[in-house]
Parts: structure tokens; C-alpha cells; sequence
């Protein structure tokens, strides 16, 4: 192996690493019991952190709220694209460069700005019109990220419509379709994947778009600002159980997508005789993206109850069992090392008055055996528990 | 079609009355004024820019003249859109709907018009029957040959039976053999169904030999119309003598003209010739003398003069002769008489000449440019 092969590969392992790495670490913690989010040391294996995910009033309401924003952005911001690219398209080149600045700017404005001044704008108009009830979180979401959602769904749309050839309209209208027909008949069908694909942007836009969303949702919250007040307070693994789901649904549809792209250019290139795979009936069915989709689904789907079905709590059990027992044998070498001070001196020793004087929880009180509570309020788990348990004794 | 009695031939006439096209200060079409005939094979013949394609458009429906009126089948058509003319067009590209197997393709007319599905496919394989492709109506688009997907073409025009169909170079993106092969198809397909064609093409061939007339266009101005031969033999402008085929051009000053001859004196010496278009000239005027390659002859009686050759092009069944006499050089065509006549050589003088009628003077204007 040469060495530019070697620096290739050092290098190609340590990008992907930068690249995923990341995604790596999360997704790990997500199964680890530890109360923060960590690797090591390894506590037990749980899955239930996913329980807690879902069990959090706060972040399910916030993903409601963001679905039903997210399906009415869909709505309103790919038809506003798709008409914000079909008038650009047809302007004369003058024109149409300015109205292009003009539609494109708002991607270009900060999102604080866009959020307070959708609250600002949309309480003038409410007012002035009675018309208060449509001064909510959901509303002003709404209007206020198709602002600039409108835009990416255009750029969509633009440069699906630079591949289209415009006679093929014309030859609908000379072969007697009205101009609707034509819409419809032709000009939609070719547009549909860039409907497909702008839906999703949108979508994914809306969803995870936090700098306006948090001045406009008001009294609400969607499922992005409820994370990340929820991160503000505290993270724990259930973010990184959220973190694997995201993953699994992304890796799905990344692998379902890939099998129907393939599918279609072996088909479309001829290349479907000849690959083995698509020749044997068995593997052709298999690699079917329906079929692909399916298996991923099942697969999950057997995972996830497996994974539900898995108890974790004698384990944690014993975790904290060794902690305590790792507590108690530190103690007694203190206690035994202040009895051997007193014996050789004779004097009273005054007692250390830092919590840190000897090992942790060390701090004297022997009337305590196995006394910390069971369950410790702290975010730190139990590593630090011997700290507070002996202060809520007294 | 609305009242007309069976018994007659529907109407399938295209008139330009005094038709212009203008876009700002730019005129692509002036006054142009003429009748093409129900069930001709017509065809507008010239350069790219020359505003052919703007003219089929305007008689498609595409753009109104802005002056002047299109009546087809002697009805006016200002305000009629391009859905509700009895025309149908086959453009350069074809525009074959790539989402759209060919069946539904050729249905498509139908499709917009409400026919139900069983109709439009019956149609469809009738059509492909007519257009010798059964059977392929499930095929994609994408998998036809350029030939094939060229009668596709005409099939989904000819699908609603418009009176008119137009032709925007469909021939161009062809291969030579295909192009030629589709030049007798497209010709038996119109004597088929008796539909008037109006063919757009800048390729003379194309023009001469498939159609029944042919308009020559430059600039926005139709220079001539007529059957093909009358254009080749017949010009009636310098640009359309220098545009279809080739000719040797003269300059020269008119010395007199006695009925359809006159004489023009030129560089080379004094010839007699026919006058094109039936014009008067004066004694001094400047005009135009062209004469065809291959009726310029070696041994000819009447015009002669001298030349020396200068090269020749072989192109097999003719020899390209480029003769030198004074400033001027000119291109004869030699048939190759085979081994049994020889090739002049180079260098060699030749006595040349033409007949008065095969050498035509023409008022002095503008010419195709050599491309």
C-alpha cells in the first residue's frame, strides 16, 4: 500500500469520523442508564429513556403543535412557491431578476426579525380588523414561516422548471387542451417529484425552524422550542433517545428512496435484463423498494418491542447497590483511619470541615449505614450521592 | 365543423391578407399576401431569422398579426387561440409528452376534448396503423427511434383531423438517410388524408421536393411563390436566385432590352439573357446577371468568353469546376462522364457559355449570404 493510499484512507476515516462521530456518541448514551447522557463509564443497558421521551407532557404537545404547523406551511408554501417560480419563469429577464431579489429576501433576513415582525404586523391587523381570534400561536407560525419557507419551496420549483421545455405546453394548447388542461395534464405531472421534494423541505423547514417560531408560537410551543427550553434546564439521554428515532426515520426513507431510485434506473436504462439481481424473481421481488420499506419497518418494528419488553431495573438495581457498597467501604477506611490518628496521638482530632475533607461522603456520619436515599434527585445520579444523602438526613 | 354541406370538401384554404408581425421596431413579418390552397403541400422556404416560424405561429394562433388578417377556411381568425383553430402543429422539437406512453400520446387531443378512454384507443392503433407502427402504442416515448417518434408526431396531430397541419422543420434533428426516407413518408401521408400542409424549412431539398408550392421568405418579405421548378428556373429576385441552388452572379449595366432580353455589359464582356419577373429596364440601369453551374457549358454557341480553371471539387456523379475569368470566379458542374470523357486540368483555359434563356438579370438587391 502506497502512502498516498494510506494518508487517503487516515484521512477518509478521520472525515467520517468528524462527520458521525457525533451521531455515534448520542445515539449510544440513549441506551445507557447513566441520568446524564454519557458513554462511559457504562452503567446498564436501558431502553428507558424512550419510555421518558415519551412520557414528557411538554415535548409531545410541542409535536403536535409543530405537525399541525408543519402540514399548514406544506399547504399554503408549496402552492405560493410553485406560483412564485411559474410567474418568474415567465417574466421578461428584467423583471424577473427583481422580483427574484424580491422573493428570495426573506430567506435573507434574520428569522428573529421575520418572528417579531409577524407578532407586530398580525396584532395591528387583528385589532384593527376584530378579527382576534387569529391572533394564536398556530396562525401567526404559519404566516410567519411561510415567509420565507415560500421561498425555499420556489427555489425548488425554479430549477425543476429550467428542465422543462415549454413547447410541450404549446403543443397541448394546438392540440386543443385550454390552458388549465395543460396545467394540469403536462405541466403538473412534470412537476410533480419537485412538489414531492418541496412538501418535504417545507416540512423539515417548519419543523425545526426555532429563531421565528419562538417569538410567533406566543403561549405555545412547538416541539423545537419546547427541546430547547427542555435543554436549557438539564439535558438527560431521552434527547438522545429522540436523536435515534430521527435517525431510523431518516435512515428508512434514505434506504426505501435509494432502492426506488435504483429500481427506476435499472429499469429505465435497460439495465434490468441484464443485472442478475433484477433477472431472479426472488431478489427482483426483494429489492423492491415497497418490500425494502417493509422489511426496515418490521425489523424496527420487532426491535422497538423487544426493546420495550427489556427490563433494565435489576441491573440499575445493582449499579446502585455498587455504588453504595462502594460508599460504605470508603467511610469505614475513614472512620478506621481516624481511630488509628486519635490512638498514636491521643488528642482529639477536630473532625475536617470539608465535604471534600476525605473521600466523598465522608463527612462523619457514622450513624448512617446504608442510609442515602435509594432514589437521588440529582441530575448527577448516584456517582455524588453520598454529598447530599447524609445533609437530608438531617 | 359547423354548417357545411356534406357534399362539398371542407374548406381547408389559408389566407394572409396583408399580414405583418411586428415585435417593437423589429418587423419579422411585412405584408405578407397570399392564398394557400385547400389540400396543398406548401412550404415557406428560407434562413434562419428570415421570420418563417413567426408566420406559422401567427397562423397556428400562437401571436395575432399586428397587422392584416389569417383566415382559414375563409373564416377570420383574429381572437381565435391556438386550441380553437382547425390547425395542428408539429414543432421542430416534436414536443412528445415524455410522461405519456405514445397511445396516450396520440390520444391526448382526444383526451381534452372528453372522448372516453376505449375511443381514444381505438383511435390511437388506427393511427398507428396509419402511420406503420402497430402495436407500440404502450411504449414510452423514450424508447423510440427518431424516425419513429417523428410519425408519432404526426399521428397525435393528425389525431382530431385539423384541416391544417404545420410543420416546423420536423425533418432537422434526422439523419440524412432518415430525413430523405421521411420526405417521401410525409409526402404520401399528405396525399393520404388530403390535409393541407405548410411546411417551414430552411432546407432547400426539403422544400423543392415535397411540395406543391413554396414561398421563398428573407428578411420578413415573401421574395417569391411558386412550384418549385418556376423558383429554381424562374427567380424573380437576387435572393432567390442566389438562395435556392447555386448560381455565378455577374454585376453589370444594362445596354438595352428588346421584349424578354436584354443585354448587359459586364467586366467579362457583353451578354444576352432573359429578363427575370417580366421588368422594364432603361439603357444604364445596374442590374444582376445569374447563371446556373451546370448551364454554363464548354461548347456553347451564344455568351462566350474565357476562363482559366482554377480547382475542382470531385463529388462523384459531379465535378465542381471553379473557372477564373478577369476578377470573377465561377462554379460550373460537369457531369462525370466516367472514364470515356476526360476532366479538364488545372491551369487549362476553357472556352465557356450559357444560352440567353438559361441567364437571368435581376434587379440588383440584397443576396443569401454564403454560409
Amino acid at each position: 500500500m502506497s502512502r498516498h493510499t494510506l494518508f487517503g484512507g487516515a484521512y477518509a476515516l478521520a472525515f467520517f469520523a468528524f462527520l458521525f462521530g457525533p451521531l455515534v456518541i448520542m445515539a449510544t448514551t440513549a441506551f445507557n442508564s447513566s441520568r446524564f447522557p454519557r458513554v462511559a463509564p457504562w452503567e446498564c443497558f436501558t431502553t428507558g429513556w424512550f419510555g421518558e421521551l415519551f412520557g414528557n407532557a411538554r415535548l409531545m404537545e410541542g409535536l403536535m403543535n409543530s405537525v399541525i404547523i408543519g402540514v399548514g406551511v406544506v399547504a399554503l408554501a408549496v402552492p405560493i412557491g410553485l406560483a412564485g417560480a411559474l410567474a418568474l419563469s415567465e417574466l421578461p429577464p428584467k423583471l424577473r431578476s427583481m422580483l427574484y431579489t424580491v422573493l428570495i429576501l426573506p430567506i435573507l433576513i434574520p428569522g428573529v426579525v421575520l418572528g417579531i415582525s409577524t407578532i407586530v404586523l398580525w396584532g395591528q391587523i387583528t385589532r384593527g380588523t376584530g378579527a382576534g381570534f387569529l391572533y394564536n400561536g398556530y396562525f401567526l407560525t404559519i404566516v410567519g414561516q411561510i415567509t420565507f419557507v415560500s421561498a425555499y419551496a420556489m427555489l425548488v420549483f425554479i430549477a425543476r422548471l429550467q428542465r422543462f421545455d415549454a413547447t410541450q405546453t404549446e403543443a397541448a394548447l394546438d392540440l386543443g387542451a385550454t390552458p388549465g388542461q395543460a396545467f394540469r395534464k403536462i405541466l403538473l405531472p412534470f412537476m410533480a417529484p419537485a412538489i414531492g421534494s418541496a412538501a418535504f423541505i417545507t416540512l423539515l423547514a417548519s419543523f425545526e425552524n426555532y429563531n421565528t417560531t419562538v417569538f410567533t408560537v406566543l403561549s405555545e410551543s412547538t416541539f423545537t422550542t419546547a427541546l430547547a427550553s427542555k435543554v436549557r434546564h438539564g439535558t438527560d439521554p431521552s434527547l438522545s433517545a429522540l436523536a435515534v428515532i430521527i435517525i431510523t426515520l431518516t435512515l428508512v426513507g434514505a434506504l426505501t428512496n435509494e432502492a426506488y431510485q435504483r429500481r427506476k434506473e435499472a429499469e429505465a436504462g435497460g439495465r434490468a435484463s441484464r443485472s442478475p439481481l433484477y433477472a431472479n424473481p426472488v431478489t427482483r421481488a426483494l429489492t423492491h423498494p415497497g418490500i425494502v420499506f417493509a422489511i426496515l419497518v418490521t425489523a424496527i418494528g420487532g426491535i422497538t418491542y423487544a426493546g420495550s419488553q427489556y427490563d433494565s431495573s435489576v441491573c440499575e438495581a445493582a449499579v446502585l447497590q455498587e455504588k453504595l457498597d462502594r460508599q460504605e467501604e470508603l467511610r469505614a477506611e475513614q472512620r478506621a483511619r481516624i481511630e488509628a490518628q486519635e490512638a498514636e496521638q491521643g488528642v482529639t482530632v477536630p473532625k475536617p470541615d470539608s465535604a471534600f475533607g476525605g473521600a466523598f461522603g465522608g463527612v462523619g456520619t457514622p450513624a448512617a449505614p446504608a442510609a442515602p436515599k435509594p432514589e437521588s434527585p440529582s441530575a448527577f445520579g448516584g456517582a455524588f450521592g453520598g454529598i447530599t444523602a447524609p445533609k437530608t438526613e438531617e | 365543423m359547423p354548417d357545411q354541406t356534406p357534399d362539398r370538401i371542407p374548406d381547408r384554404s389559408v389566407l394572409l391578407d396583408h399580414v405583418s408581425i411586428r415585435f417593437g421596431n423589429f418587423t419579422a413579418v411585412d405584408n405578407a399576401n397570399l392564398k394557400i390552397n385547400s389540400g396543398e403541400f406548401f412550404s415557406f422556404l428560407g434562413p434562419s431569422g428570415c421570420g418563417k416560424t413567426t408566420m406559422l405561429r401567427c397562423i397556428s394562433g400562437f401571436s395575432e398579426p399586428t397587422e392584416g388578417k389569417v383566415l382559414i377556411g375563409g373564416k377570420d381568425m383574429a381572437g381565435v387561440g391556438p386550441n380553437k383553430r382547425p390547425t395542428a402543429l408539429i414543432f421542430q422539437h416534436l414536443a412528445l409528452f415524455p410522461l405519456m406512453t405514445v397511445a396516450e400520446n396520440i390520444a391526448f387531443p382526444l383526451e381534452v376534448r372528453g372522448v372516453s378512454k376505449k375511443e381514444r384507443r381505438k383511435k390511437a392503433d388506427e393511427l398507428l396503423d396509419m402511420i406503420a407502427l402497430p402495436g407500440i402504442g404502450d411504449k414510452k416515448v423514450s424508447e423510440l427511434s427518431g424516425g419513429q417518434k417523428q410519425r408519432v408526431a404526426i399521428a397525435r396531430a393528425l389525431a382530431v383531423e385539423p384541416d391544417i397541419l404545420l410543420l416546423d422543420e420536423p425533418l432537422s434533428a434526422l439523419d440524412l438517410k432518415l430525413r430523405q426516407h421521411m420526405r417521401t413518408e410525409l409526402r404520401a401521408i399528405q396525399k393520404q388524408v388530403g390535409v393541407t400542409f405548410i411546411y417551414i424549412t430552411h432546407d432547400q431539398g426539403e422544400a423543392l421536393t415535397m411540395s406543391d408550392r413554396v414561398a421563398v421568405m428573407s428578411r420578413g418579405v415573401i421574395e417569391q411563390v411558386g412550384e418549385p421548378d418556376r423558383i429554381y428556373n424562374r427567380p424573380r429576385s437576387a435572393f432567390v436566385a442566389s438562395f435556392v441552388g447555386e448560381n455565378n452572379a455577374l454585376q453589370g449595366v444594362i445596354k438595352g432590352q428588346s421584349g424578354d432580353l436584354a443585354a448587359l455589359e459586364t467586366p467579362m464582356g457583353t451578354f444576352e439573357a432573359r429578363v427575370g419577373g417580366g421588368r422594364k429596364y432603361k439603357a444604364g440601369d445596374e442590374a444582376l446577371l445569374f447563371v446556373r453551374p451546370e448551364q454554363l457549358i464548354p461548347c456553347a454557341t451564344e455568351n462566350t468568353f474565357q476562363a482559366t480553371l482554377s480547382r475542382q471539387e470531385f463529388e462523384g456523379a459531379t465535378n465542381h469546376v471553379f473557372a477564373k475569368a478577369g476578377d470573377t470566379e465561377l462554379r460550373i458542374s460537369m457531369v462525370n462522364a466516367g472514364l470515356a470523357g476526360s476532366l479538364p486540368g488545372q491551369g487549362e483555359s476553357l472556352s465557356l457559355g450559357f444560352a440567353p434563356m438559361n441567364g437571368t438579370i435581376l434587379p440588383v438587391g440584397h443576396m443569401a449570404s454564403e454560409s
